[in-house]
């Protein structure tokens, strides 16, 4: 396959980017589409140019470190699977690919498609976390979880933090990230003692982080890898509202926040 | 008490503020379409109709009392609705501006993947808040539309919206401009009754097939009931009370 690349091209944060592109002689359909970027690499080694910048880790869809916008579309054309388990079978022969990276004001820039998600981080710092008595391991299933929240809980749990999800959404809202992240906990017992806590203090977070803020739209769950129900959002907001009602008041300080 | 406050203070908590303004005012078209369809039913039972508002809730309510409730909580919800979708749209623009392309394009190439009425609701929004502002203008004051003399205004109590609605509907660029708003009013129902379920909650995978289905219910029957009104006056269906 022969294939044209449109790349963003970014020095670092501070300098402004750029659209270059590259030619893709020697592409075969079985190439992922980052063995793809390898080899368009390793010619621009070759002749002596800067390699593109891109993340990536695991390669099998599980870490959540790839992150390209393809063709207007965050990790591609195909549902449910992250960049590095895009292959190039899903184009054909001649077309022209753009390839950016995601873009919000919480996902700096590093370089090229890089961007810096510790913004995720810190909304996981927040809240999402459990207390629990350490000390000798306690013995299994001695909490009875129902199976259906079980379920629900490990669907909300594979969320593997890519930034899809705020990348796709047109207001570059982080709430299916932060949903996903609250409901793993808030379905299961041991999740309950900070449930209202926890879903004030990482909405705050992710406000003060400069997420923008959901409107419904659900770009994000159309985008996510790992197909995370807007339905979490759903019962995040449930949370903040009984919360609000609680009398709760986040506990996040706004120096805690990335100054941007 | 200050924990209320996290309302006001999060993205969260101004979607809530959005979602319950948003109810009350779906509740107040749906009423409106509802209550207009009598003017099918002839000037007499159109105009007792506008005189019949005044004494909304008689006897527990006295004259014009809950009516001027009903203007003072809608009043309300409209600056509260507006004001938190622009606080959010700020929010949500600052970020998405940020590592723009250049200008306001944030990304070189963007697919959509979801429906379109999501997507028309700033613009439907305004558009909705320009169209209130002519529409009370035009059917309540009668200071935008009419002729001299055309518009006649309410008078010892009795009331000629009958004759005020035919006169004003047959200028087809004012009607014209009624349809093409209720259309958008229709994408912003579709989206936006759905949209405040999810706000508050009340969504969940069992539930969401149901409240779609709502959502298309309302926003078809105050888009079907509402463009009917200026159609029907134009086709003369709705004709001048003889």
């Amino acid at each position: 396959m022969k294939l044209t690349l449109k790349v963003w091209r970014q020095k670092n944060g501070k300098t402004p980017g750029e659209f270059k592109t590259y030619q893709a002689d020697h592409v075969s359909p079985d190439m992922s589409f980052l063995e793809m970027l390898d080899v368009v690499n390793q010619d621009l080694i070759i002749k002596g140019e800067e390699p593109i910048a891109f993340d990536h880790d695991c390669r099998e869809g599980i870490c959540g470190m790839c992150s390209l916008m393809i063709n207007g579309v965050a990790h591609g054309p195909k549902q449910a699977i992250t960049t590095c388990q895009l292959h190039m079978r899903s184009f054909n022969d001649g077309d022209t690919i753009t390839i950016e990276p995601w873009r919000a004001l919480p996902f700096p820039i590093i370089k090229d498609l890089v961007v810096d998600r510790s913004s995720f981080d810190r909304i996981i710092q927040a809240g999402g976390y459990i207390s629990v008595s350490t000390g000798s391991a306690p013995d299994a299933n001695t909490i009875p979880v129902p199976k259906p929240d079980a379920d629900k809980a490990m669907d909300a749990a594979t969320c593997i933090g890519c930034g899809a999800c705020v990348a796709a959404c047109p207001n570059g809202s982080a709430m299916l990230f932060v949903a996903a992240k609250a409901a793993h906990l808030s379905f299961l017992p041991q999740g309950q003692t900070e449930r209202h806590q926890r879903a004030v203090n990482m909405v705050m977070q992710q406000d003060l982080e400069g997420f923008g803020n959901c409107t419904n739209i659900g770009e994000c769950s159309a985008v996510c890898p790992k197909e995370i129900s807007m339905d979490t959002i759903a019962r995040l907001n449930r949370d903040l509202i009984v919360a609000s009602l609680k009398g709760i008041e986040p506990t996040v300080q706004p120096a805690k926040a990335k100054a941007s | 008490m200050t924990g209320v406050l996290t309302l006001y203070r999060t993205s969260v908590g101004k979607k809530v503020i959005m979602a319950v303004t948003g109810f009350i005012l779906v509740g107040f078209v749906v009423f409106h379409m509802y209550g207009n369809l009598k003017m099918y039913q002839g000037p007499e039972v159109f105009n007792a109709y506008a005189a019949g508002l005044r004494e909304l809730g008689y006897p527990v309510f006295g004259h014009e009392h809950l009516l001027w409730v009903a203007r003072v909580v809608l009043l309300a919800s409209v600056v509260l609705h507006i004001w938190s979708a622009t606080m959010l749209t700020m929010q949500s623009q600052k970020n998405t501006f940020a590592n723009a392309v250049g200008g306001l394009k944030r990304y070189g190439e963007k697919k959509r993947q979801t429906g379109y009425a999501a997507y028309t609701m700033r613009f439907g929004g305004v558009l909705i808040f320009l169209f209130i502002i002519y529409h009370l203008l035009h059917l309540t004051f009668g200071v935008v539309g009419y002729g001299p003399g055309e518009f006649r205004h309410p008078h010892g109590g009795e009331f000629q919206v009958y004759s005020n609605v035919v006169i004003g509907f047959q200028n087809p660029l004012i009607s014209g401009f009624y349809i093409f708003t209720m259309i958008f009013l229709g994408l912003h129902l579709y989206h936006g009754v759905w949209s405040m379920f999810q706000t508050l909650g009340l969504n969940s995978a069992v539930y969401t097939r149901l409240l779609r289905g709502l959502a298309i219910l309302v926003a078809l029957a105050v888009v079907i009931g509402n463009i009917s009104f200026p159609i029907a006056v134009m086709a003369g269906i709705v004709g001048p009370a003889a």
